[in-house]
């Protein structure tokens, strides 16, 4: 046996996670690439694909001359996250699949089996860094590359989580991936970066979601009661989506108009005119569900910032957190605009990410949007 | 580290009298066995020497060897072909649920075209009902296909009993004797068979090639569409100095090379359930231990210990075993065999491991294995208390 600390990488056939085995190898770890097979999308002819990107990572591997294995988590993901998934779309909320596949998929499922392989860390491709306090207790923090940084994503995990894991690109800007993934020739120095969520392209997403859930159109109304439309079923829409809702201005102002409302017991989907319609914005929220990453260091009441979806800039807020410690009320500096229920609510303070919680509500003047 | 290499069933080593002998050949006798000067008669004088030397192996004619690319082109002729000559005797074929994948995608082309299949079932030791078969003969069956012995679990099915059924039905019979040949006792015409399929590379010989046996009465045409290779019945230039290899190989196995071998590897089979034993590992065999599974094939179940992580670890380790057929996305697909003895829902489809032996195989490499196992779990038990 070696006495090289063992490295389980996750491999998906990318760039990030292809340099990330690199550089590990580079540092002297013993690496061992997994790419990891979560949905099932066999088709009728029994041809399972995610093909490409296995041979892309038998590839790199074979470059980097370390071996490779592939395992399935399907039934754990279809568990543990596709079921949650669904169960949300139906409650009219608009869920993160992303943040549930990277708590339980990729930094669990994954990590018992490369700890089964006797690993001594995780690593993924993923753009977030850690930093070990004086305790020894591991911090989640941004990445070098705000554009790219990924702890939106990784805000479920906990300390005990961060222990096992390494994160080889974090560090860095994705151009500098990309050069070393040049310099060093790998196979997929080229390859476009990947969109959408683990299972599912960006693309044909309303289709893929019909497949699983009965659509039942109904009104498209304002507050005031006019039906402008009819819209294909409430899971297809969120909340200031803009697009898709197949109505013009109506002449005089030519303002475009948004979704600013669900009501699930009646099957209505409320819009409204104008970007800055006053219906889109909250003043604070309630989110269930809250998360430390390394324990709550921040106590009950306390100013910081947060981000209430991916690819937004952090706003100021002011948590309160409920005595039972899995709520929190957040209250913006600011009227936010969009907060959707559903979605992650992810607390940072300067460059670490403090946690997260599942928001449920949000609220102005005291009165409960209607969002579902 | 040193490598451990069990997983024979899959694919073997070249031996070395194999290895001189193709050196030789590639250097001396490359003509083109078809052709009429000194190069090509000298090429075609070792094709028919080694068609001899596979004939007498199984005791069939030379005039009924027909060398091919290996197993699965074997098995596609044998099915396909004969079923397409044969419509107007019938639409029925028969075969078991558990065959090679060479054989099963044959069947589902047939069924495609309308022909009717029945897939035999198995019990929990991967054997036949003769009586199942019975019941499923009718007069329209056209052609019967049983392997000689199973893959993944090592079954040995009843051809002789099935030969001596078939004998008088208009059904010609095929057995896909790739895992068979070389350590069975095959008697083509003691058992009634009319086709047999063999491959080179699981007797320690070159890959991509094999033989079909049929039996000199049998009408069907090539599946390969060109030259008159063969007799017309394969098209294509033999590769003249691997068939000179291979032969070199089947000469290795006479009778007292076979029952050395079979004691042997039965030997590393109670070797490993010793160890097992002694050190309290729970293991359960898929299939038996007895006369009705081939000696080179022993499929364990580790319960709690999923494929994968036990596969790869040992992979780790230097040592090889199969974990069964991987899909294009390298993810282990569910065995048909293991599905067929223990249904669907049975945890030993997940957490099985087939070894399987071969001429190069010692003793101490069974040790090695062993050793890993019992270390494995032993640490895969530690971490999860």
């Amino acid at each position: 046996m070696s006495d090289k600390q063992r490295v389980v990488v996750g491999m998906s056939g990318g760039v990030d996670s292809s340099v990330a085995a690199y550089l590990l190898k580079q540092q002297g770890y013993e690496v061992i690439g997994v790419f990891m097979k979560n949905w099932d999308d066999t088709d009728e002819n029994g041809v399972c694909t995610a093909t490409e990107d296995y041979k892309d990572v038998a590839h790199v591997a074979n470059q980097l001359g370390i071996p490779y294995y592939s395992v399935n988590f399907e039934k754990e993901y279809r568990e543990r996250v596709f079921n949650y998934f669904l169960a949300e779309y139906r409650r009219g909320r608009t869920p993160n699949p992303d943040v549930l596949c990277n708590t339980e998929i990729k930094y669990k499922a994954f990590l018992e089996y490369a700890l089964d392989l006797g690993a001594d860390y995780i690593a993924m491709g993923h753009y977030a860094q850690l930093k070990r306090d004086e305790q020894g207790h591991n911090h989640l923090l941004r990445s070098t590359d705000l554009n790219k940084d990924q702890t939106y994503f990784l805000s479920q995990l906990s300390t005990d989580q961060l222990d096992r894991i390494l994160f080889p690109v974090g560090g860095m800007t994705k151009p500098e991936v990309r050069e070393i993934a040049h310099e060093a020739q790998l196979y997929v120095a080229d390859k476009k970066d990947s969109m959408g969520v683990c299972f599912i392209g960006p693309n044909n997403f309303d289709n893929f979601l019909s497949e699983y859930l009965p659509a039942q159109p109904g009104k498209m109304m304002t507050f005031d009661g006019e039906v402008k439309g009819q819209h294909q079923g409430l899971m297809y829409y969120t909340i200031g989506q803009r697009r898709g809702l197949g109505i013009g201005g109506d002449g005089h102002d030519n303002q475009p108009w948004f979704v600013v409302g669900k009501d699930l017991a009646h099957n209505v989907l409320y819009v409204g005119k104008g970007y800055e319609n006053p219906h889109l914005y909250a003043d604070y929220l309630l989110a269930s569900g809250m998360s430390w990453v390394a324990g709550n260091t921040m106590g009950q009441d306390f100013h910081c910032t947060a981000k209430f979806r991916y690819r937004q800039r952090d706003v100021g807020v002011t948590v309160h957190v409920d005595p039972d410690g899995d709520r929190v009320r957040v209250d913006f500096d600011e009227p936010a605009r969009a907060v959707t229920p559903g979605q992650a609510l992810v607390l940072y303070q300067g460059a670490e990410c403090l946690g997260e919680a599942t928001i449920d509500a949000a609220y102005q003047h005291s009165k409960k949007l209607q969002y579902v | 580290m040193e490598e451990v290499y069990l997983d024979n069933a899959a694919t073997t080593p070249i031996s070395s009298a194999v290895l001189a002998e193709l050196t030789d050949r590639y250097q001396h006798v490359f003509g083109n066995a078809s052709t009429l000067y000194g190069l090509g008669r000298a090429a075609n004088q070792v094709l028919e020497q080694a068609r001899h030397t596979m004939a007498t192996s199984i005791h069939a004619d030379d005039e009924e060897i027909v060398f091919t690319s290996g197993g699965t082109e074997s098995d596609n002729t044998a099915i396909i072909k004969t079923a397409e000559a044969r419509q107007a005797l019938g639409n029925h074929l028969i075969t078991t649920a558990v065959e090679h994948e060479a054989v099963l995608k044959s069947m589902a082309y047939l069924e495609e075209r309308g022909f009717r299949v029945t897939y035999l079932p198995v019990d929990e030791t991967g054997q036949l009902s003769l009586a199942d078969l019975e019941n499923a003969l009718d007069d329209e069956t056209i052609l019967v296909s049983i392997m000689s012995v199973n893959n993944e679990v090592g079954t040995r099915m009843p051809i002789h009993e099935i030969g001596e059924r078939l004998k008088n039905h208009q059904a010609w019979f095929h057995t896909d004797a790739v895992q068979a040949y070389g350590l069975e006792d095959i008697d083509v015409k003691r058992d009634h068979i009319d086709m047999l399929s063999t491959s080179a590379h699981k007797i320690n010989g070159p890959k991509l090639l094999g033989f079909l046996y049929r039996q000199k009465d049998l009408q069907f045409s090539s599946y390969l569409l060109g030259g008159d290779q063969e007799d017309k019945r394969r098209a294509g230039t033999e590769n003249v100095p691997a068939i000179a290899g291979f032969a070199t190989a089947v000469a290795a196995l006479d009778a007292s090379e076979r029952t050395q071998r079979a004691e042997r590897f039965q030997a590393f089979k109670l070797q490993i359930l010793q160890q097992f034993k002694k050190h309290q590992i729970e293991v359960k065999v898929n299939g038996t231990l007895d006369q009705h599974t081939s000696p080179h094939i022993l499929s364990l179940w580790f319960q709690g210990i999923s494929t994968y992580v036990l596969q790869n670890n040992l992979d780790l380790e230097g040592i090889a075993v199969s974990g069964g057929s991987a899909c294009t996305a390298g993810n282990l697909a569910p065995s048909h065999v293991l599905t067929a003895l223990f249904g669907k829902q049975s945890p030993r489809l997940e957490e099985s491991i087939r070894l399987s032996f071969g001429q190069a195989t010692t003793s101490s490499e069974i040790e090695i294995f062993t050793t890993a196992v019992i270390k494995i779990i032993r640490r895969l038990a530690a971490r999860r208390s």
